[in-house]
């Protein structure tokens, strides 16, 4: 129970029971693989694969979203934060239409197979969108939760998933709530703000590493949704807070670190630190978690930058 | 017919909408007023697109008031025809149409790109009787598709008709849509080409080919047919008839002329967005009367 599993999977389970029971739910593929239409029983004809075709399948989800079906649109996020925005910009985001954007493959999730398959400006991208729901689930079970919690809304929704299977996060804080921060640990020294399942779980292991080594506590917030993010609930969050660190899965331009930047900046909140993907492409084949572990996206790498920030912060105070 | 519930809250589905009937001498007439009110919001301060506006009002004409099950009393109705402008920079002639056919008044024509008026330069849901935005090229047709298969599962008898430039078609994802809607088997969507030869800068064959352009469509599965773009009864002939194959959707090829109706700019890529002086606005007006006096021939 409650082994590893891949966000994608649970999603794509998800869609299947959703398939079979809601009439109004269509499946538009773009030949992932992630299902076959015989997945789908009696809702088979309501699979629409249409194929490498990323524009086409956000423009033909729109349209159906426009006659009252809510489709669910599969691609990788590299092409549906993209090659496909536009189309998502303007058939989906324009209209406000109830297409759900489900994205595998975010951020360095598809590891060896490159910078054309990675996925580091996807949430800056579709952030920068009005009506647009941004979800980045934790663990599988989160995942489903927040798919249900979008299945009846108005507008549309983006929603990033990974790729191989992660473990589940610590459930603390009851289940995630679209447009909430979820508390996953408790410190009153420093406030580290992730997104995402490994920079999650990442960042739950840089608070043990600085208690333990440093006697510095550190809370753990996750940012499951990056649109709607609620500025009050983060300045509640960090107003007494020597320090706030954000970590993703993304470059350090326009994500989380970029989010929780403009809400700080507007409030003179405290020092912050960003935390992700350097400005430049992969340069070699690596998995997920080297490629994270290269970015010193670790548990040490973060305690150390977390450690250095709040010594030179130290130092400005002693001045 | 699906298990599938009809999820679109529409208005009273017991009297669906029908085509207007209007006869050849209206169509002409009506032809005649649209091109008259695109004159007219080419004379607005910011001007507008008149070329490809002038050679899409017959096609546009024809298809309101004597294809489309539309109805301006009820423009959501569930089983409505759906009409996309793909070539949204038309917006000019859409907005004169839909104005002619009781969708909005005439006189917010004279409020076309100017606050408070809602009459933006590209088409704008805000405008009944527009039922998606469209602007940035290569759009519509994908929109076409999942409204087409929408109706499919519905068990609807809506048609969607999606009007494209023949530039656009230079915009890859057209191709995206082209495929998938002969792959699918989308008979009740029909698309129009309006083959006027020219885009901004000069004839589409010099930017970039098009051509050979029904050998094109017909390669991708596409049932074709040519068509006089301002002859209204061959127009009629080939909108209302579709689909022509079962399980093929169709698209209709409208040759045209650019800024048909006005010899000054007509065929020239000159005529592509137009700012009207006063006095060219009243030159316009006078030649568009004595080519309806002449037969209506640019």
């Amino acid at each position: 129970m409650n082994g590893p599993v891949a966000t994608r999977t649970a999603y794509r389970d998800h869609l299947i029971r959703l398939m079979r029971t809601d009439p109004q739910v269509v499946c538009v593929d773009t030949d992932t693989g992630l299902f076959a239409g015989a997945d789908f029983g009696p809702a088979a004809e309501r699979y629409l694969n249409l194929g490498i075709a990323e524009q086409n399948a956000m423009g033909v989800a729109a349209g159906l979203a426009a006659s009252g079906w809510r489709p669910y649109v599969n691609t990788m996020a590299a092409f549906a934060a993209s090659r496909a925005v536009e189309a998502v910009k303007i058939d989906i985001a324009y209209n406000a239409l109830p297409v759900c954007i489900v994205a595998t493959h975010g951020g360095v999730a598809a590891g060896h197979l490159g910078p054309t398959h990675h996925a580091l400006e996807d949430l800056a991208v579709m952030r920068a969108l009005p009506n647009m729901t941004v979800l980045i689930p934790g663990d599988a079970a989160a995942c489903v939760s927040l798919l249900e919690q979008v299945r009846d809304r108005s507008g549309p929704a983006y929603v990033r998933l990974g790729r191989k299977a992660t473990r589940a996060l610590p459930r603390t804080g009851g289940a995630p709530a679209v447009g909430e921060l979820q508390d996953m640990r408790d410190g009153d020294d420093v406030v580290i703000v992730a997104t995402g399942p490994l920079p999650t779980l990442r960042s739950l292991a840089a608070a043990d590493v600085l208690r333990r080594r440093e006697n510095t506590h550190a809370a753990v917030v996750q940012a499951h949704t990056l649109k709607p993010f609620d500025p009050a609930a983060l300045l509640g969050r960090v107003c007494s807070a020597r320090l706030v660190v954000t970590v993703e899965e993304h470059w350090r331009t326009g994500g989380l670190g970029s989010t929780v930047a403009e809400v700080l900046a507007d409030a003179c909140g405290p020092p912050l630190v960003r935390l992700g993907f350097p400005d430049r492409f992969a340069q070699s084949p690596a998995t997920q978690e080297q490629l994270l572990d290269a970015a010193e996206l670790t548990a040490t790498g973060i305690a150390e930058r977390i450690r250095r920030a709040l010594r030179a912060g130290r130092r400005r105070t002693a001045v | 017919m699906t298990s599938t519930a009809r999820p679109e809250a529409g208005e009273a589905a017991e009297r669906p909408p029908e085509p207007a009937v209007v006869g050849q001498a209206d169509l002409e007439a009506l032809a005649h007023r649209i091109r008259h009110h695109i004159v007219d919001m080419c004379g607005a301060p910011e001007g507008g697109h008149l070329g490809g506006s002038m050679s899409a009002a017959d096609i546009l004409a024809v298809l309101y008031f004597s294809v489309l099950r539309v109805d301006p009393a009820r423009p959501r109705h569930q089983d409505r025809d759906i009409f996309l402008l793909s070539k949204g920079h038309a917006a000019i002639a859409l907005y004169a149409t839909l104005a002619e056919r009781g969708f909005l008044p005439v006189a917010e024509l004279g409020g076309f790109g100017n606050r408070p008026g809602r009459l933006m330069g590209h088409p704008v849901t805000a405008v009944p009787g527009v039922d998606m935005p469209t602007g940035s090229l290569g759009h519509g047709l994908s929109l076409g598709i999942g409204f087409a298969m929408a109706a499919r599962w519905a068990a609807s008898r809506r048609r969607t008709f999606v009007l494209l430039g023949d530039g656009e078609l230079q915009e890859g994802s057209c191709w995206e849509a082209v495929m998938a809607g002969a792959g699918h088997g989308v008979d009740n969507l029909v698309a129009i080409v309006d083959r006027n030869g020219l885009q901004l800068a000069s004839g589409t064959e010099q930017v970039c080919p098009v051509e050979p352009l029904a050998g094109r469509w017909r390669g991708f599965g596409w049932e074709v047919r040519e068509v006089d773009g301002h002859d209204h009864a061959a127009l009629s002939d080939a909108l209302a008839g579709t689909p022509w194959v079962p399980g093929s959707p169709s698209v209709v090829i409208a040759h045209t002329v650019k800024g048909r109706g006005l010899p000054f700019l007509a065929g020239k890529p000159a005529g592509h967005y137009v700012t009207l002086s006063a006095e060219n606005r009243e030159r316009a007006h006078r030649i568009l009367d004595i080519g309806a006096r002449r037969g209506g021939r640019a």
